[in-house]
């Protein structure tokens, strides 16, 4: 299973880095998203995958007696999930406004010369 | 020590935030939030200020968890330093925003993201948890995305494509940089971590680990191979905005640079000299882009990207000295770079330009503010009595006193090369006649005499307290002597957190 996840995220990265390189602005997006699925993969595998007891400890016992499944790596991913959702939201949304300026899909495109303003 | 004080600007700035919003498009009255939200977290911030400096580092575990476990604030001296100055400087752009900035900005919230952007800078000071500074990060991000494509207009938003693509990379490489950490220690409190990271057996994972928050922090605080998002994004914003960016953001990466690599990884040869190298070639490619800029902002960015490395360069060496240095540099570099933006709205409200070769006649025709505008500019160049000069004494001695000389020659070059921009841009903006095509517009002589003021004002606050730095140094060097110290010996910090019996 560790190995599964392990080649699972090595892609995802390899083909983040591989979109980030391309010129769309579109694999751009596309690229940064999948490395940051790919991250959450990483913590997730990083934090060591049993099939161990949920971490809740008896009342008659002061620490844990079993193998338990470690909790943080869930609350991180669950953390970096909503931030990721909210950054890839408003990526979209830019992407969206400036295709909609300058109806191109280019990221060498983005360079107009200097205006003035506030 | 335990204390709840220590969260009190965070909360000043969050409740004004969510005020602003419920007095959504009444505008003045989030004019008159603003300035009294950023004034109360200033003296909020000087409270704690004293506290910290009287009694020694504070704590505070969040919901009494206690310190390996759960989430924690540390106000040590750095921190409240640091987190002083971001609300000094809050401030001052907060008055500066009340006329400086156009009405359609502040219908669309200017004034409600800029304090979650100030609360987030905050939290990322006082927190001692790294996932929680991620967390703060993203904060500070998605604020800074939405200022920075406030208005909408074609260069903003390609300014903010750039920005964005690379800071949610950076945000991605911390992250990686954490999964792995946690993989490695099972700890995420930065005091745990320093303990748990030195019984680790294989050292050299910790090395590769390191370089993911070197690659992190760098884009953050845009050193040499990639800075390449500053210059190409910090000139769209409004100056208000491109002020609390220039002076603040940047200096964030710096903080995160000094805090993880004095407490988790201290800095081995390879990675002291790979700093170094990087200290070098930021300063030189940054002062080499300052020299051909003709517009002002612009001309500003490079000039961010050349005293990054000074600051780089004191961490690089990581001596008591040049740690003294890199403290004493940030504290000027914050309130000098800020003004430098707010200064570029100043020029804008006079003449409607920030192009060198459109420029001229300020000094003539306004010879109060263009004073006002020389100290600080003298302070940026570090003429003798002025803030800039002494962090370079204590960079300059301890380069000679490793035999860095390649070091010292970029030092050296930085300096001249920030002297000869800064004293070319005064005479174009400001001694040179202004050009005879003058078809641009002064905003700035007919406005009421109260508005006037609001604008010279904030600029005023910070080259006071830029002279401050300057004429009352020996105070400063205190203080950035007992930060280097904390830098250099951690056990205080750790101790602080996680109780004296280890």
């Amino acid at each position: 299973m560790e190995l599964l996840l392990i080649l699972v995220l090595g892609l995802m990265y390899a083909a983040g880095v591989y979109l980030i390189l391309r010129r769309s602005m579109i694999k751009l997006l596309l690229g940064i998203m999948m490395m940051g699925n790919g991250t959450n993969i990483l913590i997730f595998v990083m934090g060591s995958i049993t099939r161990g007891a949920p971490p809740v400890i008896n009342s008659n016992h002061n620490i844990f007696q079993d193998i338990y499944a470690d909790p943080i790596p869930q609350a991180l991913i669950l953390t970096a999930i909503v931030i990721s959702f909210a950054l890839s939201a408003f990526a979209i949304v830019l992407l969206k406004r400036a295709y909609a300026l300058l109806q191109k899909d280019d990221l060498d495109d983005l360079n107009t010369p200097e205006e003035e303003d506030i | 020590m335990i204390d709840n004080h220590i969260l009190a600007a965070i909360f000043v700035h969050l409740i004004t935030a969510i005020l602003q919003l419920i007095a959504w498009r009444k505008t003045i009255t989030q004019r008159y939030l603003s300035v009294g939200g950023t004034f109360l977290a200033l003296i909020v911030a000087i409270r704690l200020f004293e506290k910290v400096y009287a009694e020694g580092t504070l704590t505070l575990n969040a919901s009494n968890w206690e310190a390996p476990f759960g989430i924690v604030f540390v106000a040590d001296l750095l921190a409240v330093t640091l987190v002083l100055l971001t609300s000094l400087a809050g401030f001052a752009v907060s008055i500066f925003s009340t006329t400086g900035l156009s009405r359609q900005r502040m219908m669309y919230g200017y004034f409600p993201i800029f304090h979650f952007l100030l609360m987030g800078l905050i939290g990322a000071f006082l927190t001692g948890d790294i996932f929680n500074l991620y967390v703060w990060f993203e904060v500070i991000i998605i604020s800074s995305f939405v200022l920075m494509t406030l208005g909408g207009r074609k260069a903003q938003l390609e300014g903010a494509i750039k920005y964005m693509a690379l800071n949610i990379l950076a945000s991605m490489f911390f992250l990686t940089g954490i999964g792995i950490l946690y993989g490695i220690t099972g700890s995420l409190n930065m005091a745990d971590l320093a303990l748990k990271i030195q019984t680790v057996k294989n050292q050299n994972l910790i090395g590769i680990t390191s370089i993911f928050f070197i690659l992190g922090f760098g884009i953050k605080s845009a050193v040499f191979p990639l800075y390449y998002w500053l210059p190409s994004s910090y000139h769209t914003p409004p100056s208000a905005v491109a002020a609390t960016f220039g002076g603040l953001l940047t200096k964030v990466g710096i903080y995160a640079m000094l805090r993880v690599f004095s407490l988790i990884f201290i800095p081995d040869e390879f990675t002291k000299q790979l700093l170094l190298v990087i200290a070098v070639l930021t300063i030189l490619t940054g002062s080499l882009g300052a020299l051909v800029k003709t517009n002002v902002r612009r001309l500003f960015s490079y000039l961010i990207v050349c005293h990054i490395g000074f600051m780089m360069g004191g961490l690089a060496m990581f001596t008591k000295i040049a740690l003294m240095g890199t403290i004493f540099y940030l504290i000027h570099d914050i309130m000098v770079k800020t003004n430098m933006f707010l200064i570029a709205g100043v020029i804008r409200q006079l003449r409607g330009s920030m192009d060198m070769s459109k420029l001229g006649g300020i000094y003539g025709e306004y010879p109060k503010i263009s004073l006002l505008i020389a100290i600080v500019l003298f302070s940026l160049v570090g003429i003798p009595p002025l803030s800039g000069f002494w962090p370079k004494i204590f960079l300059f001695q301890e380069a000679f006193g490793q035999g860095q000389y390649v070091f010292v020659g970029a030092l050296i070059i930085g300096s001249l090369v920030t002297l000869y921009v800064i004293a070319h841009m005064w005479s174009e903006v400001f001694w040179k006649n202004a050009p005879e095509q003058s078809l641009l517009e002064n905003k700035f002589a007919p406005m009421p005499l109260f508005k006037k003021i609001l604008l010279i004002l904030p600029v005023a606050i910070l080259a006071g307290a830029s002279l401050y730095i300057g004429l009352y140094a020996e105070g400063i060097v205190q203080v950035a002597d007992r930060i280097s110290n904390d830098l250099i010996d951690t056990t205080p910090y750790i101790e602080a957190v996680l109780g004296p019996k280890r």
